[in-house]
């Protein structure tokens, strides 16, 4: 460690030695470019902080900087917008420009080919590709400008398209002017790019895997197949998430505990899967490679076998017998059967949890010891005192497989859900259905008990609603799954029909489209209307769904037993906590933000953190499932690699203008900042693998004694300068 | 505030004054947006000239001041919701700074809404094309920056 700094600096101060000569022309220039009568007192220093820095511009920069500029047509997504030939006439007339070239696909082969020899031809020293966005090409430009023997870090993009042509298409001037402009930014910048070199850093072999779910579980499966230590993050009790709800999935109609339950076996099972139920991600520090992640076990009440003989309690902790749960007197409804069936303050909210073993409620727990009683001398499972637990484990990469919830359908008043007591949502009907549910598999009506003989289903009840109330997104799944009930109702009750109140059926799937034809086959009618009210006779507590059939243009008044809402679902408040601590964004509609929607759905923006299933955005089980493989696969691969390469854009501190105040200390987030002793005075320093690059020190240093690389304050006002004091020759 | 893509294209020409916008956006959020506004096709003003940086925290108060002192007629710096940072917290501290940006144009005499910061995020190509709408309309109303008549004297 101590060498690595020591060699760090010997070669920052190589570097400086070579360019003193070279900072006086720079000094002038800017000197004429600080009139600014207004802001005159606060000028001053923003010209010698532009001039000073210079000084450390790189050693391999010889005589004055050649810049190639390479205009790309895109096809006609450019050409077709702005004039080229003009882009390409004004770039030549750029300071420091030695070169320019125009290709239809600058990104292709031939493309990166006319940049190579460019580059070797004219001797140039720096790249810039006026085209898309470096958001989509900058690492392939970087991988040209290295491939010609540039330092990759020689290369600036102007974006042209994303930022121009597709945004001014019918302004054929405008768009052509604004191209120039950017062009002369970004070789302003080119011209003072330095070499920079990533870093490597050792990796930690070992993944996380936030959410257990179906999506969590295969991530988790497949990582502790490739040999990676996993630590699966579960803030419910019990691994499985929504698909342990369900009853049967479509098209199959494969009872979803039979596939789902081995799955869950197999993960408590596993022994590179270290299974953390009843726990949630607290603090995230580091970065891929090396994230730092606390987690917060929260007070169970309940030991497991392991806790309690590291209590030093043998053969002790909780076996899952459920004596304990017989004599607790308090209770509630029990959330995994939507509040259908009664549970204990001291439960497991199903048979087939794993871990199996029980859990307190600490918030409805009266602490009357009963259960301690219950639970016996020898194991001594319970412990009422217990508290929050924090866990810090060190990991490599992430995956975020964070689920759903289903939208509170009750928002939709119309439909009288929590008014009506037989309108019920899907979730609800999963329950109903399902031989190991409250009814035993008995479908009922909430409001008498009875065997519903018609049954109104409400698809798109709150997805594919642009009022405001409701989602404007589908969720994906609702058609088929309410396709499934219709089949369910048909084989379970006798003379019993499905109404299939609906917009379109979209069924998009491998042998989708084949179910919806048994479906119609087997007798659901349907009818296509969006429906408008519910209302109850408060006789019967029969349903009128009233809607308009648009296929025949009339008003309907159908009247049935019992109504199900094909309800919508959102993303979880707690989806949205934890994006926050692992700097994921998220769309408008509140799922996380993968880095390309179509290229890298299972990335992020933040390096090492990937999404799996439906926080991505609705899907049903074998695409989240398939999301899922894929999100493991990518995090997998710096495990294998050994290392990571670290963007080199971390900031560094100038000594000899660094007044020591250690301002900057305070506002770096990550921590990277210290002030330490040298030749006798306070400098700050910084910590090179903590910076994560955002440039707040730099951007407030009052002394401009931050040397914030690849966005330094010389390359930004120079950006500036260029657009603005223009600089043709 | 005119709707993105419902705006005339304005008379350019010698002795025709054009708005120069310096436009200072992060890279995560802002800039991510007008990528994406870029790619629903949603058309607005070109007068807005773009400098990528990695957060709204790097951006130096001098940096604004810098861009009016060159002749800029409207800087626009925008950045991630709050909350909503890639680094955390930098446009928290970026958005500090603004204010004393905004502080200092009023006690200078220069009309503080030719400076404004805004919070678009990477999933608002929309609301970017609303911005820049927005602002083009705001400095052509307000017309040539007072700083570049005084230069020119």
């Amino acid at each position: 460690m101590m060498a690595e700094k020591k060699k760090a600096t010997t070669k920052k101060t190589a570097s400086k030695k070579p360019d003193t000569k070279k900072a006086a022309p720079m000094k002038q220039e800017v000197k004429k470019q600080a009139p600014a009568p207004a802001a005159k007192p606060k000028a001053a220093p923003a010209a010698e902080k532009a001039a000073a820095p210079a000084k450390a511009v790189s050693t391999t920069q010889q005589g004055d900087a050649r810049v190639g500029v390479f205009i790309c047509h895109c096809g006609t997504n450019i050409a077709g917008s702005m004039d080229i030939e003009a882009v390409q006439e004004a770039s030549k007339r750029i300071p420091n420009v030695a070169f320019v070239d125009n290709y239809k696909y600058m990104c292709s082969m031939p493309g990166q080919t006319v940049i190579q020899k460019a580059v070797h031809d004219n001797k140039l020293t720096a790249v810039v590709v006026a085209a898309c966005t470096p958001r989509l090409h900058e690492p392939t430009f970087r991988t040209a400008t290295k491939d010609a023997g540039l330092n990759p870090f020689r290369f600036e993009m102007a974006n042209i398209r994303d930022q121009n042509s597709w945004v001014h298409m019918h302004d054929r001037v405008g768009s052509t002017e604004k191209a120039i402009d950017a062009i002369k930014i970004a070789v302003a910048k080119a011209a003072l790019l330095q070499d920079l070199h990533p870093k490597s850093v050792p990796v930690e072999k070992a993944a996380m895997v936030v959410g257990a779910g179906v999506a969590g579980m295969q991530a988790a499966l497949d990582l502790a197949a490739a040999g990676i230590k996993t630590y699966l993050i579960e803030k419910d009790m019990s691994i499985g998430g929504r698909m342990s709800q369900l009853d049967k999935t479509f098209p199959t109609l494969d009872c979803s505990q039979c596939i789902l339950t081995p799955k869950m076996v197999d993960v408590g099972r596993s022994e590179n899967i270290e299974l953390m139920t009843w726990s949630e991600v607290h603090e995230v520090e580091g970065y891929i490679g090396n994230f730092d992640v606390t987690i917060r076990k929260k007070a169970r009440g309940v030991m497991t076998p392991k806790e309690a003989e590291a209590k030093g309690i043998v053969g002790g902790g909780c076996n899952g017998c459920g004596d304990c749960d017989g004599v607790c007197p308090v209770i509630k409804p029990n959330e995994f059967e939507v509040g259908m069936k009664p549970r204990k303050a001291i439960y497991i909210n199903h048979p087939q949890v794993v871990p199996l073993i029980y859990t307190i409620d600490f918030d409805s727990c009266v602490k009357c010891g009963l259960c301690v009683t219950a639970c016996g001398p020898e194991k001594r499972a319970i412990d009422l005192e217990m508290k929050d637990e924090f866990v810090k484990v060190k990991v490599d990469t992430v995956i975020l497989a964070l689920g759903y919830e289903i939208f509170p359908i009750e928002k939709k008043e119309e439909w009288g859900y929590k008014r009506y007591e037989n309108v019920i949502s899907s979730l609800e009907f999963e329950r109903l259905i399902c031989a190991s549910g409250p009814t035993g598999g008995h479908l009922v009506r909430p409001s008498d008990g009875k065997t519903p003989m018609k049954i109104g289903f409400v698809l798109c009840a709150g997805s594919r609603d642009n009022t405001g109330t409701g989602k404007p997104y589908c969720s994906r799944f609702c058609c088929m799954y309410s396709l499934k009930h219709a089949h369910q109702v048909i084989e379970k009750i006798p003379g019993c029909i499905p109404y299939l109140f609906y917009m379109d059926i979209r069924s998009f799937g491998k042998m989708y489209e084949e179910f919806y034809y048994r479906i119609q086959d087997e007798g659901a009618k349907f009818i296509r209307g969006r429906v408008a009210n519910i209302i109850e006779d408060p006789k019967t507590k029969n349903l009128h769904v009233m809607t308009d059939d648009t296929l025949l243009d009339r008003p309907i008044d159908m009247e049935v037993d019992m109504v199900v809402l094909a309800a919508a679902i959102q993303p979880s408040d707690d989806t949205n906590r934890t994006r926050k601590l692992f700097g994921v964004s998220c769309s408008m509609d509140g799922w996380l933000l993968e880095a390309h929607p179509k290229l890298n759905p299972c990335g992020t923006t933040t390096a090492g953190v990937f999404l799996a299933g439906v926080c991505q955005g609705p899907k049903d089980i074998p695409d989240t499932v398939a999301s899922a493989e894929g999100a493991a696969s990518a995090a997998s691969i710096p495990i294998h690699m050994g290392e990571v390469e670290l963007e080199p854009y971390f900031a560094q501190c100038i000594e000899e203008k660094c007044a020591g105040w250690g301002m900057c200390v305070n506002l770096c987030p990550y921590s990277a900042l210290a002030l330490v002793e040298k030749d006798g005075r306070t400098v700050m320093q910084v910590t090179e693998a903590k910076c994560k690059g955002c440039g707040t020190c730099g951007g407030f240093c009052p002394g401009g004694a931050i040397w914030m690389q690849h966005f330094t304050t010389p390359q930004i006002c120079a950006q500036i300068d260029a657009f603005l004091l223009g600089g043709e020759q | 505030m005119s709707a993105p893509g419902n705006f005339p294209i304005p008379e350019r020409g010698p002795g025709i004054w054009q708005p120069k916008i310096q436009g200072i956006v992060c890279n995560w959020c802002s800039y991510a947006g007008a990528d994406l506004a870029g790619g629903g096709r949603i058309q607005y003003p070109p007068d807005v000239r773009i400098v990528r940086v990695m957060c709204t925290g790097r951006i130096d108060a001098l940096f604004v001041l810098k861009a009016f002192a060159d002749g800029a007629d409207g800087v626009l710096v925008s950045g991630c919701h709050f909350g909503d940072c890639h680094y955390l917290e930098g446009n928290y501290k970026a958005a500090k700074r603004m204010f004393m940006v905004k502080r200092l144009m009023k006690s200078i005499g220069l009309d503080d809404r030719r400076f404004r910061m805004t919070f678009v995020s990477a999933s608002e190509g929309a609301k970017w094309g609303a911005v820049i709408t927005d602002v083009v309309a705001t400095i052509r109303e307000l017309g040539p920056s007072p700083l570049t008549e005084f230069k020119n004297k």
